[in-house]
């Protein structure tokens, strides 16, 4: 059985919701992201707590006419490019608050 | 007997872009004097200065502005460096100090740094781009080298109040944005009146067959502003400043694609 991922958002970024999308700007390097419609779902719902599963059943599959599976299985490669840039933090364990997710890896 | 000592006393000279009095100290006579006609439209008498600046030029140096800057904050301190220059400056005693070699457009560039700073604070931002003011409104044209920032400034009709052909200064005021004239000039040479007006649009610039004015989105128009927002600090806080600001001016202000045949015909559109 897969354990859950947790993602949160990384502190060190400057986010703006924009009509549908996101756009978000690393603020260590500067890098400009811009997240589509289903992104910023995810990107809204990534509190630390909240596990990547339950935000693409509850979040994504009530709207979005998406196959469960291929939902995660997107959701995941997302989540994961985002954390290799160091613009969301994703985790085995629920990340408990903006100094714990410092230290959380990918 | 008392001692002999030789004493030299630097003079000063009040430089005020966008309502920001600087004042400008050096030992070197002639180095003020070219201060005062760099600048000539932009000294103020004011004796009540936000600013003091103390100049020791060097004697030798590379003189390359072409070096990367180095700006970082540093115990509440900004230190800049480039090859041509070394300043520190301390916003809470409001004193800094230049050393840099005899070229101007040394102090150009610190003085641009310095206004980068003290208006990301206050939710404005200088830009690469032309800006003049027409019917009592400010029109920004903005983009990369070459994009016809100088083009349109030179193009720009009789009626037309020139800000800058090159940086502009944008200040927040409540809700509203205005453009500020500044002695930042470019290839035109030329430095802008000392005028400022609310902001009616910002043009991001693209040459074309014909002339048009094209709305764009919301996000190409915050990444398009960003690219062409003068912003030298690599702190955080401060890149997070930057961009709520530029977020916020996208709010507030149209920002639009003008696609332009450079000949005069251009200025029709921008009534």
């Amino acid at each position: 059985m897969k354990n859950s991922r947790y993602v949160a958002r990384s502190t060190a970024v400057a986010a703006r919701a924009l009509g549908d999308e996101t756009m978000v700007m690393s603020a260590t390097n500067s890098t400009l992201f811009t997240l589509n419609e289903i992104a910023s779902v995810i990107w809204a719902a990534a509190d630390g707590v909240t596990p990547l599963d339950q935000i693409v059943a509850n979040r994504i599959c009530t709207q979005y006419d998406i196959a469960p599976e291929l939902a995660l299985k997107d959701a995941e490669t997302f989540v994961e490019d985002l954390a290799a840039h160091g613009i969301l933090l994703v985790s085995d364990q629920p990340v408990a608050g903006p100094a714990n997710a410092r230290g959380v890896t990918p | 007997m008392p001692r002999v000592t030789a004493v030299t006393e630097s003079c000063g000279v009040v430089v005020e872009i966008g309502g920001i009095p600087i004042r400008l100290r050096c030992a070197d006579r002639d180095f003020v004097r070219q201060i005062e006609e760099r600048y000539a439209g932009f000294l103020s008498s004011s004796n009540d200065v936000s600013f003091d600046f103390e100049i020791e030029l060097a004697s030798k140096g590379t003189e390359s502005g072409d070096d990367d800057l180095r700006l970082v904050l540093d115990s509440g301190r900004w230190l800049m460096e480039r090859g041509d220059f070394r300043a520190q400056w301390n916003p809470s005693t409001a004193h800094g100090r230049i050393q840099q070699t005899i070229n101007p457009y040394s102090l150009d560039s610190v003085l641009r740094i310095v206004h980068t700073l003290l208006l990301a604070h206050k939710r404005g931002f200088l830009l690469h781009a032309s800006s003049a003011i027409r019917n009592g409104r400010a029109f920004l044209f903005s983009g990369v080298s070459g994009a016809g920032k100088t083009t349109m400034a030179r193009l720009a009709p009789p009626d037309a109040a020139l800000l800058t052909d090159e940086i502009s200064y944008v200040t927040r005021k409540g809700n509203s944005y205005f453009a500020v004239g500044t002695p930042f000039s470019g290839e035109l040479v030329r430095p802008g009146e000392n005028l400022e007006a609310p902001i009616e649009a910002l043009y991001l610039l693209a040459k074309g067959p014909k002339n048009k004015i094209e709305p764009i989105e919301r996000v190409a128009a915050v990444r398009g502003l960003l690219g062409n927002i003068l912003f030298f600090a690599r702190d955080p806080e401060f890149v997070k400043l930057v961009f709520d600001t530029a977020c916020e001016f996208a709010s507030h202000v149209p920002i639009r694609q003008l696609t332009f045949v450079p000949d005069a015909s251009v200025w029709e559109l921008i009534v």
